[in-house]
């Protein structure tokens, strides 16, 4: 299955990915490649099959309301890149 | 005492340390040693810890696993530096158990390989042959195992990532049942296959440290109690057990000839400890396996990495420009080749207009896989089958083609998808390399496969220590 120019940069753009003229050709390629080995899953005849999103049949597991200890502001931002003033530092948005 | 780290099992070890023949600090300190003597070659190690945290017997962590205060880079650039504030719940359980941790073994990036190629901090050697892979992912946590480095390891394993490298390094290596063990800590690649399992030498070590890895964790609401408690095997037959021998699995193509004749001797060998064998048909799980994982796995994948942004932890990049620029670049810089191709591929198979096609119709075909493989073993108590198709292959053979790399996992991915337990034992050789037999039983039957892991494994009598080091 060929993929375009065209869909490799709009789905970099998805993914908040940057990829260079090169990155972008190869990943062109290689992604084609992929989905001509994947893509046969396209051509199974699934009607009234139900999807399974995980292995396990468990619904809804709850946890008790209750206060429980967490990670204190120091170390929630004891591996940010630039921390600022008790916050994640970020250039303009 | 000396120590020959190369033979000594993790059960031995806890046996010399009840007699108090050795104490944790000359274990640790003696796999330590090796490591220095070997690991120059061998770089199964990220990094290692100079002193015991416990008075057991030491182990080694797949660098996927967050061990607070302690570097956890998934193998990856854009965690370099990365020093987890809190430790994933299977560390915590394995230091309450005694264990002290030895290091932090090498894998491929954010657990995308088969071969430890994908590592941003270059690949682990073989023990077997350093000129060939480990296998993949937890590739460090199997030639740590392999070589002499380490007792036992943990790993992960989403798509073969445990089983693969166990039996490309000659050892043993269990996938448990999704939700047996708990994934709080563990730095997320595809969330509804990941678990975490053992690496060890034998499969009564096997055993041992699942005991302490398992169980339902309240951190992790997908984990489940184990229905009943692990056991450690001592059987040495397999009477009234019936083998399974999938067709599809055991002649799919690329399977080398060395390792269907290896595993086809270990069947005959079920035979004559009392096991009743037949053949069986997994048709749809073998030819829609590989394909389906390669769309849900990047797909979720895809989702789990999006939290690399160099906003909160981890690689930024030094740019100019605004948030947006800043995100794109940290990525762009801080990811090697194999998670921008998952990225790319999950992010694509998930977007508008090719949701239905691929990914809704991959969680469709994967029920048919849990279906089929249900069917099967109701006529059987556990199916047998290669691990991998090949045995350890020269490095640089498939990196240049990124499918011929996912088939190394296409016997070790259907009982993935459907969350079924398997185990890798060694059955052999061929070409003086190991060959790995994948034992796959229905959910929670550890205990079973255990039982047959080592009744296998006390007749093939396989001699875990490389040839080459002997």
């Amino acid at each position: 299955m060929a993929i375009t120019r065209e869909d490799v940069v709009h789905v970099a753009r998805l993914a908040r990915l940057e990829l260079s003229d090169d990155e972008l050709e190869r990943m062109r390629e290689q992604l084609s490649a992929i989905l001509d080995a994947v893509g046969k899953v396209a051509e199974l005849d699934l009607e009234g099959i139900e999807p399974t999103a995980h292995p396990l049949d468990l619904v809804n597991v709850l946890a008790d309301d209750e206060q429980r200890p967490c990670l204190t502001r120091e170390e929630a931002l004891a591996n940010a890149p630039d921390p600022e003033d008790g916050f994640f530092g970020v250039p303009a948005v | 005492m000396t120590i020959d780290t190369l033979r000594l099992t993790a059960e031995d070890a806890m046996r010399l340390l009840e007699r108090r023949e050795v104490s944790s600090s000359e274990l640790h300190a003696a796999y330590l040693d090796a490591a220095g003597a070997r690991d120059d070659e061998l770089h199964a190690y990220l990094c290692t810890v100079a002193e015991p945290n416990g008075d057991g017997v030491p182990v080694a962590f797949k660098d996927v696993i967050s061990t607070k205060g302690i570097e956890t880079t998934a193998g990856s650039k854009i965690l370099a530096g990365y020093k987890p504030v809190f430790d994933a719940t299977v560390a915590t359980r394995c230091y309450d158990a005694g264990l002290s941790l030895l290091g932090k073994t090498n894998m491929d990036e954010f657990a995308m390989g088969s071969s430890t190629e994908n590592s941003a901090y270059g690949p682990s050697k073989n023990p077997w042959d350093p000129g060939r892979v480990p296998g993949g992912s937890s590739g460090g946590s199997a030639a740590a195992v392999a070589g002499g480095l380490a007792p036992w390891a943990l790993g992960s394993d989403t798509g073969g990532s445990i089983k693969q490298p166990a039996a490309l390094c000659g050892i043993v290596g269990l996938r448990p049942t999704y939700g047996t063990v708990s994934r709080y800590g563990i730095v997320a690649f595809a969330s509804s296959l990941d678990q975490v399992g053992p690496l060890t030498r034998t499969v009564r070590d096997c055993a041992l440290l699942y005991r302490i890895i398992a169980g339902r964790d309240a951190c992790d609401s997908t984990t489940v109690e184990l229905p009943e408690p692990v056991e450690i095997p001592e059987a040495a037959d397999l009477k009234g057990l019936r083998v399974g021998v999938p067709r599809q699995l055991n002649e799919a193509e690329g399977i080398e000839p060395g390792v269907a004749d290896a595993v086809a001797r270990t069947i005959a060998l079920c035979e004559e400890l009392g096991a009743e064998v037949g053949g069986c048909e997994l048709p749809l799980s073998v030819e829609y396996g590989m394909p389906c994982y390669y769309l849900i796995a990047p797909a979720e994948a895809s989702s789990n990495l999006a939290r690399y942004d160099g906003v909160r932890y981890g690689y930024r990049a030094d740019v100019e420009g605004d948030l947006g620029t800043l995100y794109e670049r940290t990525r762009h810089d801080g990811f090697g080749d194999e998670p921008k191709r998952r990225i790319m591929l999950g992010t694509y198979a998930l977007s508008a207009g090719y949701y239905d096609a691929f990914y809704g119709q991959a969680q469709k075909v994967r029920t048919i896989i849990g279906n089929e493989f249900r069917a099967v073993l109701e006529h059987f108590d556990v199916l047998v089958s290669p691990t991998s198709p090949t045995v350890a292959f020269p490095f640089g053979a498939k990196t240049a083609n990124p499918v011929a790399m996912y088939l190394s996992d296409v016997l070790a991915i259907p009982p993935n998808m459907a969350g079924l337990p398997s185990l890798s034992i060694p059955c052999g050789l061929s070409e003086g390399l190991p060959v790995g037999l994948q034992l796959i039983g229905p959910q929670f039957s550890e205990n079973l496969l255990f039982r047959v892991g080592h009744a296998l494994e006390q007749a093939i009598g396989f001699d875990t220590v490389p040839t080459r080091l002997r």
